[in-house]
């Protein structure tokens, strides 16, 4: 018996305790966690970074959020909650809030930077050809922000699925359901097969984001390479000083 | 300038003493994820293990401190898991000790075994033990799985015993412990002796307070409760009769590594195991719930029953 007979075993890919059904129910908790956890940082990034201000107070405050102890809050959730929430959503509520507080955080901190670091050059440029604030937000300092932001995104993924993992301990689905159930019954190739799966999934996405990257980010933002500072030749049908 | 060469050399000196100091700090010590195993088996230390629930930790806090008090050296190893993880623990030498529930052992090691009274269950579990490994004396005090519900359920139902939830099994949910899926005492169990294929099985805890809150507040219909446990008439559970006898009399008794044993722990083990009653361990678990740490629970009791 080894790790390789367990994925090797077709029982464990099929039916509602199969590997496909919990990688979705794990894509699935990951994702809600994501959209929310972007729909709160990122707006709030964009008005730290635009501002200038309040910096160390929202980030400080979403960091300090993020030393909660996963595991003791989410009990803690479930323990308050449970006698107003009915129904399945006691398990899912702790579980989406607690991810979230882990997301947050690298979305915020690559957002505002993000932001704070589009090239002056090119914010300058566009306020020369006549942008107002807001077009110069939308169409220059955000997309001079993109490769920040999606690495914000990026590391705040990887977190959150290898997190996602918690959502068991709830009862609920997902690839920790291995891990949990692996221990307790002492089946510990199955909870060796859980962890490669998270493993490997994180992997997965790691691939998908340089891929999103390459397709989203402008060209000139890509440029990696030392900033070759070649002279600008001179306009063409400017007359030679000679000539004059 | 040479002030600056000095501070870079300080730091620089200042960062691999740092790094070389976690270095150093994280080789001494005891390397947490090796057997104790070979530590164990020198000489006389007893290493005492329990399973992940509160009682079981109690119970072996109480042989713990009574054997101390007797004059046997031993060492606490608490809170390993479910009985599929600390028997093969037991068996390989990396605890000695236990409190075990005497049917629930019986139907982990033999899954096909009928037995349910207490004196059947003391005669098959004899010969089911795996060598290097014995049971003392069982205690009168037991604590059974029961599948309880709320009096609204049972009201709404008409529940009084297990095989009652048949014809409403579809609209049931049950919650208990991860292990209960692949358990005789547990999910199989249940769907073999009494047909019953709950709508859901949601992963909880060992009668503890997810399962516990679970239940209360109607997220599962049905509940693997201890029956010693004080929330049942806290919060008003019924305790469903198990009348087809699918979990076995449970007394509690203490498992140790035969090549452990000696005279003084078996009649100290044993005037425990004497000694202690169910209403003993309501009380004590009771007691547990308000946050009275274990040690000192356990000496009272040891007090009480004139134990050392």
């Amino acid at each position: 018996m080894s790790v390789l007979d367990w994925f090797a075993n077709p029982s464990n890919w099929s039916g509602t305790d199969g590997i496909p059904t919990q990688m979705g129910f794990h894509l699935l908790y990951t994702g809600i966690a994501l959209v929310i956890a972007a729909a709160i940082a990122i707006p709030l990034g964009v008005v730290v970074g635009y501002t200038g201000k309040g910096e160390r107070l929202v980030a400080g405050s979403a960091n300090a959020l993020r030393a909660l102890p996963t595991l003791g809050l989410l009990i803690l959730l479930f323990l308050l909650i449970s006698p107003v929430v009915p129904g399945q959503m006691v398990y899912v509520i702790p579980t989406i809030v607690v991810l979230v507080l882990l997301a947050v955080p690298p979305i915020l901190a690559g957002t505002y930077t993000g932001i704070q670091s589009a090239d002056p050059d090119a914010v300058g440029a566009a306020r020369g050809m006549g942008y107002t604030k807001m077009q110069i937000l939308w169409h220059v300092q955000l997309p001079c922000a993109l490769p920040l932001l999606l690495s914000g995104i990026r590391s705040s993924t990887l977190q959150v699925i290898s997190t996602a993992t918690v959502a068991a301990y709830l009862g609920l689905q997902g690839l920790g359901r291995y891990i949990i159930d692996g221990r307790a019954q002492g089946d510990f190739f199955q909870m060796a097969g859980g962890a490669i799966l998270v493993a490997a999934l994180a992997f997965a996405l790691e691939i998908a984001f340089t891929l999103l990257g390459t397709l989203v980010i402008s060209p000139g933002l890509r440029r990696t390479s030392r900033r070759q500072r070649t002279p600008v030749p001179p306009a063409v049908g400017a007359i030679p000083r000679s000539a004059r | 300038m040479s002030t600056t060469i000095t501070r870079r050399r300080l730091s620089i000196a200042f960062a691999t003493t740092a790094a070389a100091a976690l270095v150093l700090t994280g080789c001494a010590g005891q390397d947490a994820l090796s057997s104790d195993g070979a530590a164990g088996s020198d000489g006389d230390t007893v290493i005492i293990g329990s399973a992940d629930f509160t009682e079981s930790q109690l119970i072996a806090t109480i042989y713990s401190h009574a054997l101390e008090n007797a004059g046997i050296e031993v060492k606490e190893q608490f809170n390993i898991g479910s009985r599929e993880v600390y028997m093969a623990a037991l068996q390989d030498g990396s605890i000695d000790l236990l409190p075990e529930y005497s049917g629930a052992l019986l139907k982990y090691l033999d899954t096909e075994s009928k037995a349910s009274t207490s004196e059947d269950v003391v005669t098959e579990l004899t010969d089911a033990l795996p060598d290097g490994v014995s049971m003392l004396d069982i205690s009168p005090a037991e604590d059974k799985d029961i599948l309880a519900v709320t009096q609204e359920t049972a009201d709404k139902y008409s529940l009084t015993t297990i095989s009652d939830l048949e014809p409403h099994m579809a609209e049931l949910s049950l919650g208990g412990p991860p292990e209960w899926k692949t358990r005789v005492n547990g999910v199989v169990g249940l769907e073999e002796v009494y047909g019953l294929t709950f709508k859901e099985f949601v992963s909880l805890d060992a009668g503890g307070p997810l399962t516990m809150t679970a239940l209360t507040s109607g997220q599962v219909q049905v509940g693997d409760i201890f029956s010693t446990d004080p929330g049942l008439t806290a919060n008003n559970l019924v305790a469903l009769e198990d009348d087809k006898s699918l979990f076995a009399a449970e007394n509690i008794v203490p498992v140790i590594t035969t090549s452990k044993l000696d005279d003084t722990i078996e009649t100290t083990l044993n005037a425990i195991s004497a000694a202690l009653t169910t209403e003993d361990l309501i009380a004590m678990n009771g007691e547990a719930a308000t946050g009275t740490s274990l040690g000192s629970i356990a000496d009272e009791w040891l007090a009480d029953a004139g134990i050392n």
